[in-house]
């Protein structure tokens, strides 16, 4: 019945109730096997509740590096009695259910096809602790104990980690380390089964971090100069403005006055928020929002007038599953089409698509530089997966001789120098405009911000040509920033295929894993990941020169598709789409699926 | 049809601190109806700028969608302006504020503007005490819509097409007091002599400092049994009091009728003086003012003048503890902390 024995390479899967204090101990058994050198990838599959309804941990170990999701449990923590049947059923044949047996598990769960771990977890945790809040909690640590037994975990990891994770509270170390040892021997006290899923030792990540997607952005805003946020909260971008006032605490504080050179407002709703960072930005400070589909909905009027008048901004869009409410604490890429034209009128906005927490920091910090080149918003489109669960990433890095780009912006003497200031004078013939932050000059460069029609001395007309030769400029700025936005990735020199494979955000994990699963197929397909909007040349080049390109996104109605076909004039029967829209990260598996079903349809379509 | 407005001014006009003439705090030629109540506002505020010697590029104007947010564009036309979205000002205004502290934010809107699509951030920039003066046009209707009533138009009101309005009004200085509001002033556009003091006290007042002025929609809210009518409005006015602004180190030259004599010195150092017409009432308690608003209500009576003024109030810059150079005068130094800092962080993360 056993498999080969499984190093480095399976899937956990934690069961738990909301609010039990499990997130901390799953993290600690997932951090243990990045200390120890191995890729390791966990989702927090969490429900839209504070206390109370069932969560899950997944943990993918992967020697190999795969770090997208992966279908199949190899092992179940089953600790939550609500979930508990359909957690069961949920392991694959021949994996293995680490459960609570202080209460008797229903025979009508049982299964031949899955080994059983019993642990009285509840029994142990009564018997050793008399204060109710530590039955809890320790029940958890005591399972991650029974784990590390199990999988043969290298102990001293722990001792590494609790320390850092209690620095200056080091009396809470002893007890948590006590609460693994009587898991572990329990194990090896009481287990005698098989059990083939093992983690051993490896030097894989080098200098690699694991954290969030969401915390880097906020970082990323601090070193790209943002003095200013305006915000209203909504998962999953809470996490964005709440890491930007931590750094800002640490790194904003004035040494001599204590004051801070940052201002963080909470606004009333999402309109309120872009509108205060439209004001800020307006004024020439940098200043940004964070936020949710629901929340870019409603910021739609105030992103035409941005386009429309001008103003840089920078919005993180951390975009999460279904039109309305839809499912608030799953993951999805369903905002492209909705960020790119947001606004009523002709508009498009600039999107940059990170995939990694050390691409959130940089493109984050980019983000500030672009829109102040382009004088318009610049929406960063994370997604739940990436901002809420932890990766590994590069670590940070800065190049201190990197000045941040303000963009065209007239000062005292600039405007002491012009005759007469047109702030929509297409003086250098890119598109891009020369503006004035208010109180530059006592006598020059004042004019008047307004989403109504104006001519290139910012005059109101309703005047036609003046409205059009404007709208013509913007397109001439559109197709400027081509040459600013971030380059698409290749993955090949040349291409080896008629068939390439485009993707882009979070579905870069499985994608490249998919990629490798064709190879071993013996089918060839050239990758590209794109990272923004704009098209780049490279973009354009791979859809050219691909006969057919399968494109990977986390939607139902195939926006990125959508958006090439309109923005390049791609043919549709060129593209075919690669979708998931169930709310979790997509599988290799899954892409592998769809790509071999729609290359037998191609195939059947072009021997008729 | 273009309007263009003579730049020819005698060379012999006054000029104020700055050497600067009124004609330069004024803005294009205004294309609202002609005897709209909102352009002797905008008059107002150009005097008042005029005589508060203000650096026209260290004020900011702001405003949102309609007849009253027009306006910006007749006066103060060497200010930096900004045209936002229907009933957003406050928020445009807050970013802009917490941008550049050195500026001076004078927020114009309208009953539409402010008491319905924009009641939301109406409310909460009073409750940040955002610094800025907020004034109201308010004429009870929708001009540029052609006249439909709003949010303020009074219970039983008749509009141009005869029908009487079912609704409450919106009392926006009752509101306004209720939420904290630091300044509260009510005018009446017709009344120059009274809105100008107010205009430049709340220039000078540290906190949200607003202002509704009641001005009458020539074109669509001006007929009989309209209670926002030149007629009618002439007709309720209970004044509070005469008001007089004196800015800081002035020698004090106007006389007072009648009445008992009260000076407020401001944040700045300026006095705003008033002759107290009604011995119940207190500016500087809430309860008082409050009452008084009530009871003019009651009266139906538009009561007018500084009607509450806290000054013991921080502002958002303070609450939020911002540091004394203008947020946006900070630089790479001041603001991105280096390679160097990267290290411990990402050791953190290991």
């Amino acid at each position: 019945m056993s498999d080969k024995l499984k190093i480095n390479d399976f899937v956990v899967r934690f069961a738990n109730v909301n609010g039990t204090g499990s997130a901390s101990a799953n993290l600690l058994f997932c951090k243990a096997i990045f200390r120890m050198g191995i890729p390791v990838t966990p989702k927090n599959i969490f429900p839209s509740n504070i206390q109370g309804l069932p969560t899950w941990y997944e943990v993918r170990v992967s020697e190999k590096g795969y770090l997208g999701r992966r279908d199949g449990i190899d092992l179940m923590v089953a600790v939550n009695a609500q979930s508990m049947e359909a957690d069961i059923k949920s392991v694959r044949p021949g994996g293995y259910l680490l459960y609570d047996s202080s209460k008797k598990l229903p025979d009508h769960y049982r299964r031949d096809d899955i080994y059983f771990i019993p642990i009285p977890l509840m029994e142990i945790c009564n018997e050793t602790y008399t204060d109710a809040r530590l039955r809890l909690l320790f029940k958890n640590i005591i399972y991650v104990g029974a784990l590390a037994e199990l999988m043969q975990f290298d102990f001293s990891v722990f001792e590494s980690l609790l320390g850092d994770q209690f620095k200056g509270k080091e009396k809470l170390i002893a007890p948590n380390l006590n609460a693994l040892k009587l898991g572990s021997d329990f194990i090896k006290a009481n287990y005698r089964g098989t059990f083939d899923l093992k983690v051993e030792r490896r030097d894989l990540l080098k200098d690699a971090i694991m954290t969030d997607g969401n915390s880097a952005c906020g970082l990323g805003a601090i070193y790209g100069g943002a003095t200013f946020a305006a915000w209203y909260p909504i998962t999953p971008s809470t996490s964005v403005v709440e890491a930007f006032m931590e750094y800002a605490d640490e790194f904003r504080e004035e040494k001599e006055t204590g004051k801070r050179k940052v201002a963080i407002i909470q606004a009333e709703d999402e309109l309120a928020a872009i509108g205060m960072v439209i004001g800020a930005n307006w004024n020439g400070a940098r200043a940004f929002t964070a936020t949710s589909g629901p929340g870019l909905s409603l910021m739609n009027e105030f992103l035409g007038l941005a386009y429309f008048a001008e103003i840089p901004l920078v919005l993180i869009d951390v975009q999460r599953t279904g039109p309305s409410t839809g499912m608030p604490t799953r993951t999805q890429q369903s905002d492209i089409l909705e960020a790119a034209y947001a606004s009523h009128g002709d508009t498009r906005h600039i999107l940059l698509f990170p995939s990694t927490p050390k691409e959130c920091f940089d493109l984050t910090a980019t983000a500030f530089d672009l829109s102040e080149q382009l004088q318009t918003p610049v929406i960063l489109m994370t997604d739940l997966d990436l901002g809420m669960n932890d990766h590994i990433s590069e670590p940070f890095s800065w190049d201190d001789s990197k000045e941040y780009q303000r963009g065209k912006v007239l000062d005292y003497d600039d405007l002491e120098e012009i005759e007469r200031f047109g702030r929509y004078l297409d003086v250098d013939n890119d598109g891009i405009t020369y503006r004035t932050i208010p109180g530059t000059h006592p006598t020059k460069g004042s004019f008047f911000t307004r989403g109504t029609s104006r001519d290139e001395y910012a005059a109101y007309t309703e005047n036609s040509p003046a409205y059009q030769r404007n709208m013509d400029r913007l397109v001439k700025k559109w197709i400027t920033a081509r040459e600013y936005v971030p380059s698409s990735q290749l993955y090949q020199v040349e291409n080896n295929s008629e068939y390439g494979i485009l993707f882009f955000g979070t579905s870069q994990y499985a994608a490249e894993e998919a990629m490798d699963m064709l190879k071993e197929e013996k089918f060839l397909v050239d990758g590209l990941r794109i990272k923004s909007f704009p098209f780049d040349q490279i973009a354009i080049d791979f859809l050219q020169s691909h006969k057919y390109i399968f494109i990977v996104e986390q939607n139902r109605d195939a926006q990125m598709k959508s958006l090439i076909m309109i923005e390049l004039g791609i043919s549709a029967e060129k593209l075919i789409s690669v979708l998931n829209y169930d709310g979790l990260p997509i599988t290799a598996t899954n892409i592998v699926h769809q790509i071999t079903h729609s290359l037998e349809r191609v195939e059947k379509y072009t021997t008729v | 049809m273009t309007f263009i407005k003579p730049k020819f001014r005698h060379p012999d006009l006054p000029k104020n601190k700055l050497g600067y003439t009124l004609s330069y705090y004024e803005g294009a030629l205004s294309t609202l109806c002609a005897g709209c109540g909102h352009d002797s506002i905008s008059a107002a505020i150009i005097q008042s700028a005029f005589e508060m010697n203000i650096e026209p590029h260290k004020l900011a104007k702001l405003s949102g969608i309609g007849c009253s947010s027009k306006t910006p564009t007749y006066f103060l036309g060497n200010s930096h302006g900004f045209n936002s979205v229907h009933g957003r000002m406050p928020s445009v205004a807050t970013g802009a504020n917490m941008a550049n502290k050195d500026l001076i934010y004078l927020g114009v809107s309208g009953d539409g503007d402010t008491a319905s699509i924009g009641m939301g951030q109406f409310v909460h920039v009073i409750r940040r005490n955002l610094k800025m003066i907020y004034i109201v046009m308010n004429n009870g209707c929708y001009g540029l819509t052609k006249g439909q009533d709003s949010a303020t138009a009074d219970n039983g009101s008749i509009s141009k097409a005869g029908i009487v309005n079912q609704f409450q009004a919106i009392d926006l200085c009752g509101l306004a007091i209720e939420l904290g509001a630091t300044f509260v002033a009510q005018s009446f556009s017709g009344d120059k002599k009274q809105l100008i003091p107010l205009i430049k006290a709340a220039m000078a007042h540290n906190g949200f400092a607003f202002i509704n002025v009641i001005s009458p929609c020539v074109t669509f809210n001006n007929n009989k049994g309209s209670t926002k009518s030149y007629d009618f409005v002439r007709g309720h006015l209970e004044a509070t009091g005469t008001f007089d602004f004196v800015p800081e180190m002035e020698e004090i030259t106007t006389t007072y009728e009648s009445g008992e004599k009260h000076a407020i010195k401001l944040h700045d150092g300026s006095l705003l003086q008033f002759n107290k017409l009604d011995s119940d009432w207190d500016p500087l308690d809430r309860f008082s003012a409050m009452k008084a608003v009530h009871q003019a209500r009651e009266k139906n009576e538009i009561i007018t003048g500084l009607l509450y003024l806290n000054q013991g109030a921080m502002d958002l810059h303070e609450l939020v503890n911002t540091c004394d150079r203008p947020l946006n005068t900070l630089k790479k130094e001041d603001l991105c902390p280096g390679n160097g800092a990267l290290a411990s962080i990402n050791a953190g993360l290991r």
